[in-house]
């Protein structure tokens, strides 16, 4: 089994629903997100073309913030999901540094702390908080390894790209162009 | 022309400033921990070459450098941690893939062998000193007797506590500027030159004031190669890592690094060692002071630049 997700660029008009559902749902602290919307403008006007992206942890299948974890807090479940376990945790920061993507952040309580792709909802067969609440249905989310789930479904139809492939981290959130 | 704007939506003004994660405690533990290996490096070295004598101040004073700097050096780590009440999580487990594992297990040999090699000479400092209790004289007839093992597993552990710190930054592809092999033997190369210098700092003794002068100058030279091989490294490589490099070269980091890492830090001590090799006679702490210095400011630019060095996507 392996989780993915994949976000549509073309439908996100970068409400950040997402990124409140996710706060209320997962009781991130004040002044935190486990999620963000980035925004890219580019050429120059008055040709100029915008794209919205959802983002968040990209749970890698090579993910460097498992390598340098010295104590193995942060670990990688069924699924392919990539947690912490905060009493493990020392918060040394060695993963916040090493994330090419900056997903993670240290939680005021002192341990690390970042997207978990709504483990608990998705063990349920719910979707995550941020999938689930989007108002333009513009996130998928499901697993690769079966044919029928509306990631690989969505995937086979369309092009796609994943974040900084040449960093070796082998992502699994994907954008849809 | 093509221009790119990125306009983070991140909803918080945390997160951004926040990815500065490791602040001032880090690089002051890589320069302790760094000097703490150069001056235990000489130290069990000369010992094993049976110069114990000729070199008294590098074999049995300027050890006690290290323990002094390791303990504030860890101490700088634990004040880092940001989860402290869990710190002993690290001592449960050994991740031969995270540097920061195995360098937390050297830091506990080390710390304890470079206590023990201090213990045993002692009455270099106080030479009436007596151990009170029975067990611990014990103890010291038991590390005399295998003292020569005792310097090996220094000599050994003080080299991999030099290159860790520098293997710890290159482990991280996420910051370009950190991810080059070369990281690794120039941080031994820049710990062991502050050893040598602290040696030459402390010692009275003329001709070991010297003999560290030229071994200070050797690896100032091969530090000062590894410098220039790491910047033709990033520039031979990918746009990100010519990004890095250019904060060096014209960047936001330029005037720092090259007049407190290049020119004070390595070229003028290094002329000042060659001054006193052909004879004129220098000031020792000048040089001394220089060295201890740019190894210093050499760390904190580079973790502080490191983290401003990323992939653009």
């Amino acid at each position: 089994m392996r989780y993915a997700m994949a976000v549509d660029t073309k439908k996100c008009v970068g409400c950040s629903d997402c990124v409140v559902a996710c706060q209320t749902e997962n009781n991130v602290p004040i002044g935190y997100c486990r999620d963000w919307v980035v925004e890219v403008m580019d050429g120059t006007y008055p040709q100029l073309e915008i794209e919205l992206r959802s983002e968040r942890c990209n749970h890698c299948e090579n993910a460097p913030c498992v390598r340098c974890c010295p104590t193995g807090a942060s670990h990688i479940v069924d699924g392919g999901i990539v947690l912490v376990k905060p009493n493990k945790c020392i918060g040394c920061g060695a993963c916040i540094a090493s994330c090419p993507y900056d997903a993670r952040y240290p939680h005021p309580e002192g341990y690390v702390d970042k997207c978990t792709f709504c483990v608990h909802r998705v063990s349920q067969g719910m979707k995550p908080a941020c999938v689930s609440v989007c108002p333009t249905k513009c996130m998928y989310f499901g697993d690769l390894d079966d044919p029928n789930s509306d990631v690989s479904m969505v995937l086979k139809k369309r092009k796609y790209k994943t974040l900084i492939p040449e960093a070796g981290t082998k992502p699994h959130l994907y954008f849809l162009i | 022309m093509n221009e790119e704007l990125i306009i983070s939506g991140r909803e918080n003004l945390m997160v951004d400033p926040q990815l500065h994660i490791w602040h001032w405690p880090i690089p002051l533990y890589l320069f302790l921990g760094g000097l703490a290996a150069g001056v235990l490096f000489f130290a069990a070295l000369y010992y094993l070459m049976g110069k114990e004598n000729e070199y008294r101040s590098a074999v049995r004073r300027v050890p006690f450098l290290a323990p002094i700097a390791l303990v504030l050096g860890l101490a700088a780590l634990f004040y880092d941690l940001r989860h402290k009440a869990f710190f002993w999580q690290l001592y449960t487990t050994i991740r031969l893939e995270s540097p920061m594992s195995w360098g937390a297990w050297t830091l506990l040999v080390i710390t304890t062998a470079s206590f023990i090699w201090c213990a045993l000479h002692i009455r270099e400092f106080f030479p009436g000193w007596d151990w009170k209790y029975n067990w611990l004289k014990d103890l010291e007839v038991f590390f005399n007797k295998y003292k020569k093992q005792l310097a090996w597993v220094i000599l050994i552990f003080a080299i991999i506590t030099g290159v860790y710190t520098g293997i710890l930054l290159s482990a991280f592809n996420a910051r370009p500027l950190w991810n080059t092999s070369v990281l690794g033997p120039l941080f031994l190369a820049s710990g062991l030159s502050a050893g040598a210098a602290a040696i030459v700092l402390m010692s009275k003794n003329r001709e070991e004031r010297l003999l560290f002068t030229k071994i200070d100058l050797i690896i100032l030279g091969v530090e000062l190669f590894l410098i220039v091989h790491m910047f033709m490294g990033f520039l031979a490589s990918t746009q990100v890592q010519i990004e890095a490099a250019e904060l060096f070269l014209g960047g936001p980091y330029t005037m720092v690094f090259w007049i407190f890492v290049v020119i004070l830090g390595i070229i003028i001590p290094g002329v000042l060692d060659l001054m006193e090799l052909r004879g004129k006679h220098i000031p020792a702490v000048i040089p001394g002071v220089l060295v201890l210095l740019g190894s210093f400011m050499f760390r904190f630019i580079f973790v502080f630049a490191g983290q401003v060095s990323r992939w653009l996507y």
